[in-house]
Parts: structure tokens; sequence; C-alpha cells
């Protein structure tokens, strides 16, 4: 997600746009000029009194700060977050804070005042912190200088507390609401001249701040994307061939066009319908009784099966790329004392958004306009220009917070295409497409599919001599951004296993070790899933590493210290997890403890789980999970998203998408489980931030989940769990 | 068909096999009830039936006419069912959209058992929230029973200087 994302957003300074055409199969670049020179309403908060002292900061004359938030909102906290690092700089009140989205057509039109609206990548705070910061303090600056100039006096001798500007020297003080108007006439001050705060001196961010957006999510008075209601609107249900690559042949509308509220049948791609009527409700009963002729193509040969034994293949094959290859890995366990091998594979699953994808549309004559959850509103209006036809000032998308997102609705707009094309049908109507929850399991882009093969070599020391690892499975830029792939090299299928800092780096130092990656695609789509390619490298990584550590008698966490050396800070979060879990301390009967480091958007990770194994039974007691992410800005939200990456490991130990005929299996959560709160083990979050970089929060964590899980179902059973899910080693977690 | 939502009476004119969730929201046009699996699975559409906690996606409106329905809109005038202001308190929603159908099926639990043990709310509740929401979920539901267990995040923040604090975050009711 970060690189297609990234690649957006760098076109789009240069003037273009980048869309990713996922239905297509493949990356398609479009450029169009930017609506330069049409000025829209700047967004809605400037108005009766208000002054907008520059694009971050709105002050109300009741001295409310309205802080504009680019970035979207899907649960994660970052609207909040941002608000924090703003707010610090601006030295406001944190309790007359409040946050106004812009939209992308707003972005647009004021040249990416905002800069970059993608949502994904856990940047949301990290990709911006530097200029949102910025952005607060020059309006602070501004607003002193309005006060300062009112009273004809240095600016030097003007300060600021909680949005109260005070001259002490001659006992006078106003606020930033009355001075505001004159500040926003001011000019900006240089950038340079700008003096970020240290953390130390933090008072609003590094605090653990009630999130600002939790009231309307408690009485139902929330209007999410799908809950949208336009005067007149009307309703589409989409059915797409259930075999990826097939085509739609032809329906028998006569055998619905009867039932209530019908008003048409729309082909909406060459492997899509749409019907149409004046509920939702409505349009899905009347899609679900629609005979469909579906092409199904040579893809309804392919199965679990044969996908499984196409990756096989890959981990012996000779066409694989090494991108560490560190001295000679195959020799060195070749000729070590003790040798260890293990394959380890990991499924397909899907993001299962609570929040099913869903768009609405209206298309005028000289105007169309999209109301979305998107991970990346610019890339929504783009796709909306591109599908209607019409200019990008002449569209709009107003984005929604999103019922989940976790990549699904960042790079890929295929809601909105699809939309759009039925929406231009109906010109100047709203359309409201909703998918059902089986089109939204069938339909995603899933999580690469892989295999891992990993051999080691000891010497008569146990020490770790050498270490190859060739990852074997389907690529994410082969299927979204093939321009990402370099001389045929796709590194993002390795990423954690890289070697350069300050990312995602393997953090061991072994004398001899090859990384491999064996491109192997499939015809089922595929995108970036929360904590994309780190949760199955970690996965394999960590828990191959306690089956040498086992190999070589030695304590897990021992062993890995042993390699860490010259990494210091993913060693720092083992060692505070390993602290906080009580690694080595007596634990009851039957309970053994499990722990896995890894690091991911540029933070670095670390869990230790507690577990008992009973029969087929594995029950989850207590996981502490450490995070280095740099600068902590809301302790409490950082936990939350600790404790949701714990579930979305679970997630990732027990669910699975199957290819049957071609097809996606697990249509719903009775065939797809979603960790259940009785399954939740009491889960403890340990923040060691250093605040030397920035790092992401959202994602890292889950790649040390299910491993530190796995360790432990090892420590307690004896027998590796090296393919997922749990199901196919009859186990399942209670 | 008569409906009774929220202590108001409704006069619905629409196919009787329709599920009352999209009765609720196209019809009377309560979207706080949500759709998320429209097979009883995930619970996002939870609102209360006689005092029940049930599932409104696979409940045919033929079912329920003339029963009491009570859905998020309704659980209070001012979010100030002893739930809502937990969840207020502790941060629970993130992305919020399973949280009316979690408020829902709390606040019924709260209803026949004022003071849960962990084993009811086990029980209890069973819907599905993909952000993971679960812990919060729990220390809010024994907040607003006050029965003085949960914990709620644990946060243990080991500072710059390398100084540590440990801090419970659960019981806070102005933080986190």
């Amino acid at each position: 997600m970060k690189n297609t994302q990234r690649e957006n957003a760098t076109n789009l300074s240069r003037r273009k746009f980048v869309v990713g055409s996922a239905a297509a199969g493949g990356g398609l670049a479009l450029g169009f000029n930017l609506p330069f020179g049409v000025e829209r309403a700047a967004a809605q908060s400037v108005g009766a009194g208000s002054a907008e002292v520059n694009a971050w900061v709105v002050v109300k004359p009741d001295d409310t700060c309205v802080i504009r938030i680019a970035r979207a909102e899907m649960g994660q906290g970052t609207h909040t977050g941002l608000a924090q690092l703003v707010a610090e700089e601006l030295a406001c009140d944190w309790n007359k804070v409040a946050i106004e989205p812009i939209t992308a057509g707003q972005n647009l039109a004021r040249k990416r005042v905002w800069r970059d609206m993608a949502t994904g990548g856990s940047r949301g705070i990290r990709g911006s912190q530097d200029y949102v910061r910025q952005g607060g303090a020059a309006a602070r600056m501004m607003l002193l200088q309005a006060a300062a100039n009112q009273w004809n006096v240095p600016v030097s001798e003007v300060t600021v507390a909680d949005g109260v500007i005070t001259h002490a020297a001659s006992g006078r003080s106003t606020s930033y609401g009355k001075v505001a108007a004159a500040a926003a006439k001011l000019t900006p001050p240089d950038p340079k001249s700008i003096q970020l705060k240290s953390p130390k001196d933090w008072k609003i961010a590094g605090k653990p701040m009630k999130r600002l957006d939790t009231a309307d999510k408690l009485n139902g008075s929330k209007v999410y994307s799908i809950d949208l209601k336009l005067p007149g609107m009307v309703y589409a249900a989409v059915k797409a061939c259930p075999v990826y690559g097939g085509k739609l042949v032809s329906w028998d509308e006569s055998k619905v066009s009867r039932m209530p509220g019908f008003s048409g049948v729309i082909q909406v791609d060459d492997a899509t319908v749409a019907v149409v009527a004046n509920t939702w409700w409505r349009a899905k009963s009347a899609l679900d009784a629609l005979p469909i002729k579906w092409d199904e193509g040579p893809n309804a040969k392919e199965s679990s099966a044969t996908i499984a034994a196409r990756l096989r293949e890959g981990l012996t094959s000779s066409d694989a790329f090494a991108d560490i290859d560190v001295g000679d890995a195959p020799k060195a366990i070749a000729d070590a004392s003790k040798k260890v091998e293990a394959v380890y594979s990991t499924p397909f699953l899907s993001h299962a958004c609570m929040e099913p994808m869903n768009c609405t549309v209206r298309i005028t004559a000289d105007k169309a306009e999209v109301w979305m959850p998107s991970q990346n509103a610019e890339a929504s209006l783009a796709a909306l220009s591109t599908a209607s036809g019409l200019p990008l000032a002449k569209c709009e998308a107003y984005n929604h917070t999103l019922g989940g997102g976790f990549g699904r609705r960042g790079g890929t707009q295929d809601f909105v295409r699809q939309a759009v094309a039925i929406g231009k049908r109906y010109p100047g109507i709203p359309v409201k497409m909703i998918w059902s929850r089986e089109e939204d399991q069938a339909h995603d882009f899933y999580r690469p599919i892989s295999q891992c093969k990993l051999s080691a070599g000891l010497d008569q020391g146990g020490n770790l001599v050498g270490l190859h690892i060739r990852v074997s499975g389907q690529s994410i830029n082969a299927y979204l951004a093939p321009h990402n792939i370099k001389d045929g090299k796709d590194r993002r299928q390795l990423q954690g296993l890289w070697t350069q800092p300050g990312d995602a780096q393997i953090g061991y130092t072994i004398p001899n070790l090859r990384t491999e990656y064996a491109m192997r695609n499939t015809h089922v789509p595929v995108g970036p899933w929360r904590g994309v390619n780190t949760n199955q490298n970690g996965l394999y990584l960590e828990c191959f590493i306690d089956e040498v550590a086992r190999a070589a008698g030695k304590d897990p966490l021992e062993f890995r210290r042993a390699l860490m050396k010259n990494h210091p800070k993913h060693l720092g979060v083992l060692n505070a997890a390993a602290e906080k879990g009580g690694w080595g301390k007596p634990l009851p009967a039957g309970v053994h403890r499990g722990i896995a480091q890894f690091m991911g958007y540029g933070s670095y990770v670390a869990a230790v789980a507690e577990v008992t194994v009973k029969g087929d039974e594995v029950k989850v007691h207590r996981m502490v999970l450490a995070t280095n992410c740099g600068h902590a800005v809301n302790p409490a939200t950082i936990a939350a998203q600790v404790e949701g990456s714990v579930c979305y490991g679970f997630d990732s130990l027990q669910s699975e998408i199957s290819v049957q005929n071609g097809r996606a299996a697990e249509l719903n959560y009775h065939t797809y489980p979603i960790a259940r709160l009785a399954q939740l083990p009491k889960v403890e979050t340990v923040i060691a931030p250093t605040y030397d970089f920035w790092g992401g929060v959202g994602e890292p964590t889950i790649c040390v989940v299910a491993p530190a899980i796995l360790n432990a179902i090892l420590a307690a059973t004896g027998k590796p769990v090296r393919t997922l899910p749990l199901k196919n080693h009859g186990l399942k977690i209670v | 068909m008569q409906l009774n939502v929220n202590a108001r009476s409704y006069e619905v004119d629409i196919e009787p096999e329709t599920p009352l969730l999209w009765v609720l929201r196209e019809v009377i046009g309560l979207t706080g009830t949500k759709y998320g699996c429209g097979i009883a699975q995930c619970g996002a559409c939870t609102v209360h039936l006689d005092g029940e906690p049930v599932r409104s996606c696979s409940l045919p409106l033929a079912a329920v006419a003339g029963r009491r329905i009570v859905t998020i809109e309704g659980l209070s005038s001012d979010s100030s069912h002893p739930v809502q202001k937990a969840w207020a308190a502790l941060d629970v929603p993130q992305c919020g959209y399973c949280q009316s159908g979690q408020i829902m099926a709390a606040a019924a639990l709260l209803s026949k058992k004022p003071r849960p043990t962990d084993g009811d709310i086990d029980e209890a509740m069973t819907n599905i929230c993909r952000c993971g929401t679960y812990q919060r979920v729990r220390a809010a539901i024994h907040m607003a029973a006050g029965t003085g267990k949960g914990g709620g995040s644990v946060i243990h923040m080991a500072e710059m200087a390398g100084a540590e604090t440990s801090a419970v975050a659960g019981n806070r009711s102005t933080e986190v």
C-alpha cells in the first residue's frame, strides 16, 4: 500500500495522478491537468466570523480552534493524533479543539496545500508530523504577532498558554479568537524561522488524550458512507463473476423486472452486473433472483491445491532473486555440524471490513460527485474523473469515516469505478451502491499467499552460522503496481527481511545469510492487508528461529539476544517485552511462553504470549507487546492499536480464503472466523519510545502476534505449527 | 403493518419478508443499526425486541410487527445510558461501525445481569469487532456495572530517560 500510494503522491505533485487500475490487473498511469485557478469554497468552517489563519488552523470568535485534517480516519486515531500535534505547536486550549476533514477537491483547488491524503503504510502520523507541526507553529506565530501589533509591543514580549495571549509587562491579555482575523492577514513566517518544540516539553502531544471522534459513534448518529441518504436516491446491488478473470455473458431481466421497486439491470463492466431498485434490500433481492450466465474461463480449474503446487515449485526453482547474500549461506549450512530445515506456508486472507464496500455517486452534465469510505480520497477523485469522463475540476469526492480499512480501500478504487459506471446510467439521480458481505468476501484484494523454505546451520557450540530463506509466493506489486518492480526484483515481498535500516530491517546479524524471493503469481487479486508482508515474513523467521534455538538446546530469548548485538533498537524492544512479560519466571502448570520480535513501518516490536494447549484447544491467556515507534503521540491510541493488532494476529491464525473452482470459498463470517471477545487474552502494551525517529503504529505489531503464540504452542507441544490456519493441525483457539 | 420502534408507532408498507434491519435503515430511516453480514453472525445489527437482544438482519418484518423494538437511537435520548457513558469514558470505539451493536448487546446483558462476571460477558458478547476493541468492551461493561473489575488498556510507559511508569488506564475516567 505504501509504494502505490506514495507513487500517487509523487506524481500528483508533478501535476499528475497515477491510478492503479486493479480491475485490469495492472497499473495504468493517467495524466490530468490539475484545476489550478479554479477556486472552490474552502473547507466549510470558514464562514461567519471565523478566520483561516493558515490551511491547518481556523479560529472562531469563541476561541474554538478548528484543525484541518487531510488523512483518512478508519478507527486508527490519526485524526486525534494529528490534532494533538497541531494543537501542541499552536499552544491552544485542547478543550476548544475541533477537527475538520478536507475534501480531495479542496486539496486540488488549493494546490495540494494539505499534501498527501493517502492513509496507509502506518504513515498517518509519521508521514505528516513535520508539516502539520510547522502549520500549527506558523499559526501560533501569526496569532502572537497580531496581538503584539495590536498592543504595539515587540512580539518577543508576548507569551501564550492555552490560547490566551499575555503581555506580562503591561498586564494585558487577549485570546486567539479576538486576534485571529488580524493574524489571517499577516504574511506567514519563513518556514526556516519556525522552531518546533522538543518532545520533552509536550503538553498535548505525547499524552493519552481522549479521542475527538467518539461521541457520535455511541448513539447511532455518525453517518458512514453506507448510511448516506440523498433526495431521490436509488440503490444498486452488484455481482461480479465469482471466478477471477471470468466474464459476464448474459442475464434474464424478465425474471425480476416485476419485483417490487425494481428499476433496471445494468452491465457495470465486462465481469459485473448490477440491479438498481428503490431500496437496497429490493435491489439485492432482485439480484439474487436474477438468472446470470458467466463465462468462467480457464481459471475455474484453479484451486488451493494447484496454487500450492505452483508455490512449492518456487521453493527450489532457479529463477529466484537474492536480496541479501552475505557470505555463503548454502555452504555454511552444508558444512555445519547441525542442520535445521522447515517449510512454512500462509494462506490468502480477506480484509473483512465491517462496513462492506460501498459508494454513492451523483453525476450531472457538468458535475460528478462521490461519497465513499476511502483510504485515499485523491485516488477516489481520480477514479471518479476517469470513470465519469469529467475533468477533475468538475469532480468532488467526499470521504466518510471508514467502517474499517486495513488496506482494502486505498490504491484500489474498484468500488468507486463500479458506482460511477452505474451512476452514469442515472444522470442527476444519486445512486448508492452497496456490496453484500458475500460480494465483499468474494472480490477482495487478498493478503497474498506464500510459502517459505528456511535452512539453518549450527556450529558445535549451537551458534547460528548460516541462514537461507526462500520465499515463494504471489506479488502485490505484480498485481497492483508493476512499476515498483525494478529489474524483475520485487523486494516488497521480503518486507521485514531487508538489511537497510529505518523501515523493516532484519534484526539479526548472521555471518552467512541469503534471502530470496521467487515470484509465483496466481489469478487471485491481491493487495495490501494491514501489516502487508511483515506478517508472513515475521511468522516465517520468528517461528523458525525458535525451531533453531530448540535444536541448539538454547533458550529462545538468549538465542535471539546473541544475534542482535548490532541491532540495539530491535534488542531494546525485545528486552522490554521479555521483562514485562516475565520471561523465565515460573508459570502455572500447563502454561507456556512464546516470544517474537520484528520490525516494520519504521517501528520495532516484540511480543510475549502465555498459552495453554489442551487437546485440540489453544488458550492464549496473556500477551505483552512492546513497541518503539520513536515518538508516542497518544499512548492510549497506541494501546488501542496494539490491542487491535492482537485480534488481527488471531485472524491470521484461524482464517483462510481457500480457492475452489477458481473462486473464494469462504464468503461470510460463519466460514471466515474473526476473533471474538471470549478468545482474547489480557493484553498489555509496553511503549518504549526513543524519540530519535518517527515510526508507524497501526500495522507493525501484528507481525509478532502469531509467531509469539505459535512459539508458545511449540513450547507446549514440542511440535512446530508450520502451516496456517490452525485447523490444519486440528487446533482451535478458544 | 404496524411497527413500534423507540416508543413510536410507524405504519410500514413493504414486503413482510423484508428483514427488520432494512426496514429500520431504508423505510424508517434509522441508520445507527448496521449491516455487517446478513446472516446473524456479526451482531452489527443488534436491536432489542421486547427487551431481548436480536440480530435484525435475519428477522423478517412479519415476525416483529406490534412488538417493542429499541434501536441504538432509542437507548437514551442523550447518550446517558450507563453503557454509553462507560463506552465514552474508556474511548472504546475505533472505527465505530460495530459499536451500535456492541452497545445494544451490552445493555441487554446488564438489564438481565446487572453485575456480570467475565464468563457472562464472554457468553453474551459474541458481536464481531474487526478493529479489535474487545479489551475495552469488557472493561466498559464492568465499569457500567460497577463491578470494580476489568482492566481496560494496560499501558507500561518506558520513558525516554529510561525511567518507567506504569498505568492501568481502564479505570480512569478522564484519560484513555
